[in-house]
This record gives structure tokens, sequence and C-alpha cells, in this order.
């Protein structure tokens, strides 16, 4: 019956939202400040970031030799 | 048909109280019930406490969703940007084409990279699927899909295979040989069976196991021998667009965006929907995790990208701009997740400084929408798709 459904379907929805509303929640000034922190940390080994040089970069073109 | 009552009269004892007096029979849902006429309106009574509970139940939930909106709000003491104020600002970026990948005859829908670092395998809208050497160009395999719209595409962690699906409602899992004359269309399994299309495939940490995301709503887990479901997600109320794993060894969760405007993220041992994060304005075309694990960043067709993080269960930033209309398809973070790139239906690629919320660059060169975006595996190339017909690759 109609209402039968439409009751479970409640029942599955007020489930999750009790189960998202029980979990343990960070302060964003917390959160961010690790985000930054892991950004900065691994910031040096960022190729597209740092830039490197063309003799380890392989998709970079090569210096061109010219004959003189 | 399960819902038609029908009424008899016969005499006998009753279901529930054992008295023997004229009873109704009925049947609910196909099960033969005889109660007498008291047992009868005991029921209906039952009936209508079950009415009650839905209202009560309507009433939890709206306080359960004030609830979490204020517990949210609550921990929102500052922006991400402010306290990314210290930072350096990024200087100019020097990222340029290095190549372009001509073959395709037809739209690029997606793309993947390789652990090795230089191949990469991508599908289009002609049904072909190409393995590319990105050192060389070189095309290493082709296959030609019976189905149009090979929406998704990704390279195995060991390099030995590459799974692809879209408008079949079916992923398959095809194994490269080294042998270039093998027709690799022969060897080609279904492993996943949707029904509707498929929008995102991803192997998780081993070749044995595929994790797909679909248009009928659902995200689903194979395990690839054998073609058997082993978890599947529901949750989502339109279409799945997109999936992406969590980076660690250990994790077993992955994020899935929808046409819902929703983003879920999921349990992949229980099935069980975590977190779910309700912000944007229409369709999330992409989500993919930050390197760290403890967040996500999302493109959505309202031109806008966000980022949310996990621990603190809410939106920290948006990338935006007035100029930017267009709707966003895809994102990538660079190795550090200090460069979040963006590909547009404007045919552009927006570099946004993940810390600050600003716009580090723009990059410029495909001639259609850019369908994917991905950084390598060690993070010195980025590769587009885009809907004209070619892949660039910029470093």
């Amino acid at each position: 019956m109609s209402s039968s459904s439409s009751l479970v379907a409640m029942k599955k929805v007020v489930h999750q939202l009790r189960f998202e509303a029980s979990i343990n929640r960070v302060k964003v000034s917390q959160a961010a400040a690790d985000l930054q922190q892991f950004c900065i940390q691994n910031a040096t080994q960022d190729p597209l970031l740092t830039g490197v040089s063309s003799s380890t970069n392989p998709f970079r073109p090569q210096k061109v030799c010219s004959f003189l | 048909m399960c819902d038609q009552t029908f009424m008899a009269a016969t005499f006998g004892p009753c279901d529930n109280c054992s008295k023997a007096s004229p009873l109704m029979n009925i049947y609910i849902k196909t099960e033969a019930i005889n109660y007498c006429s008291f047992c009868m309106e005991m029921m209906a009574c039952q009936g209508l406490q079950k009415g009650e509970t839905l209202v009560s139940l309507k009433r939890e939930s709206d306080t359960l969703k004030k609830k979490l909106e204020e517990e949210r709000a609550k921990l929102n003491d500052v922006e991400l940007h402010q306290v990314a104020e210290k930072v350096e600002v990024l200087g100019a970026l020097p990222i340029k084409t290095r190549r372009v990948l001509k073959g395709h005859g037809n739209k690029v829908l997606c793309m993947d990279w390789c652990k090795d670092k230089r191949r990469l395998v991508s599908s289009s809208q002609d049904g072909k699927v190409i393995v590319w050497d990105a050192f060389t160009l070189n095309k290493e395999h082709g296959v030609t899909m019976p189905c149009t719209w090979v929406m998704a595409c990704a390279y195995a962690p060991s390099g030995c295979a590459v799974a692809c699906g879209g408008l079949d409602n079916k992923c398959s899992v095809i194994p490269l040989s080294l042998d270039r004359n093998e027709n690799l269309a022969a060897k080609k399994k279904s492993v996943a069976m949707h029904t509707n299309y498929v929008s995102g495939c991803t192997f998780t940490n081993s070749d044995n196991q595929l994790l797909t995301s679909s248009g009928d709503g659902s995200c689903a887990l194979w395990d690839v021998e054998s073609g058997q479901l082993l978890q599947s997600f529901h949750g989502h109320t339109a279409d799945v667009l997109s999936l992406d794993l969590a980076p660690s060894e250990t994790g077993n969760t992955f994020v899935s965006g929808g046409c819902d405007k929703k983003a879920n993220v999921w349990d992949m041992r229980s099935g069980q929907n975590i977190q779910s994060f309700e912000s944007h304005d229409s369709d999330i075309n992409c989500v993919k995790y930050y390197p760290s694990g403890d967040a996500f960043a999302s493109a959505s067709d309202d031109a806008t990208c966000r980022f949310f993080d996990l621990r603190a269960d809410r939106e920290v930033a948006v990338y935006q701009k007035d100029s930017i209309i267009f709707g966003a398809t895809t994102v990538d973070f660079s190795l550090s997740g200090r460069l979040l790139f963006a590909g547009y239906n404007d045919y552009t690629i927006n570099v946004w400084d993940v810390l600050k919320g600003t716009r580090a660059s723009c990059l410029f060169g495909h001639e259609n929408r850019i369908s994917r975006v991905r950084v390598s595996p060690d993070g010195t190339a980025l590769c587009s798709a885009a809907w004209d017909n070619t892949l660039r690759i910029w470093a």
C-alpha cells in the first residue's frame, strides 16, 4: 500500500539523517590549517607548481643544438 | 493487484483472538487473513496510528535537517582563504601545450593515465578506445567498442588492462597484450551491468575490482574475474555522473556526484552513505579527492568548482568568477594539492589556487568543450581531452 512504502522511505531518510548528525566534526580553522600544511609540505615535490628544467621533464622540449 | 482487498463471509475461529465468530476473509498483499469483525476494527485503528507515525517521522526529519545545518554552521569559524593569507602568492605558471594527440575521429569523452606515467587510455564518441604512449605519440592499442559514446575509461593499476563503458549500460575490461596483431576486441569481458549508461569507472587498488557509476542513480563494486556484484550504493535521486576513489592505500571510501546536485561519500565495504554535501546549484559533473584524502573538489554546471572538507563536513571554498559563465565539466588537483585544474564548456582550463581561492592561470588551446583533465601520476604533466577530437599534454 502506498502509505507503507512511503513510511519505509521516510524511515530510511530519518535513519540516514540520524547517522549523519552523529558524526564527529572538526572546526574549519583546524581543517583549513591541515590542508594548508599538506600543500606547503608537498609544494617542493610538485613539478607543475615549481616547474622543472627541460632535462628532467620528458615532456618539455630539449634545448636545440645548432651546428656552428 | 497486491493492494486490493476482497471481502467474503465465513464462520470459524479468528486468526487473532481464536474465538469462533463470523469471519471477514481479506487478502492483504496476497496473504489471506481471517479476522472476526472486532479484530478487524482493531487492525484498522492501528493503521491509523501508522498514519500518525508518518507525520511524526516527517517532523523528526525536518528537525534533524535543521540540527545538521546548525552543527555545520557552528564550526564555520573562519574561511579557508583567510587562513591562507600568510601563504606566498603563486608566481606565473610556465604551463604550455607540449603534445597534441590526434587520432580520434570524434569527441574524446574520457581519458586516464597509466601508473607508468607515460601511457594513457582515451575513449571517444565514435566507440574507439585508444592506448597512447604520451612521450612518443605512438598509438599502442586501438579497440572499437560496439556502442557509441564510450563515456568512461580507466587504466588498471598493473597496466595490463583497461576498462571502458558507456551507452551500452555495461563496463567491460579489455586485457592488453604485447602482440599488436591480436584482436583485443575479442578478449573483451563484460563485467558491470547497469540499467542505464555507465558514466564513470575506476579500478580499486587491484586489477580485480571495478567501481562504476551509472545514469540509473547507483554506483556498484564488481569482481572482475566472476563479474559478480560485490556491493551496490543507493542514495542518489538522479543520474550519477562521476566518482573518485580515496587516495590512501588502506582507504575504502569513495565520493560520487550527480544530477541531484549532491556529492555523497560512501563506505565501500558496507555500502553506507557516510556523508552528503548539497551546495551546488546544478548538476555535479565531476568529483576528485584532494591528495591527502581529507577533502574533495567538485565541478558543476553552475559554473563553479567547490572544495569540501570531509572532517569539517562542509564546503570550505568556492572557485568562481563573474566572467566564467559556462559549466565546469572536470577537475583535478596537482600533486601537492595547491593547484586545481578545471575544464569548462567555454573551451578553456582554469587553474585555481586552492588555498587562496583565486585564479592562477588560464590555459587556452582546445577548440571545443573540455571533457576531462587528469594530472599524470608523478605530477609532471596534465592531460586534457576535449570535444575537438584531440588530447593535449601540458607541462
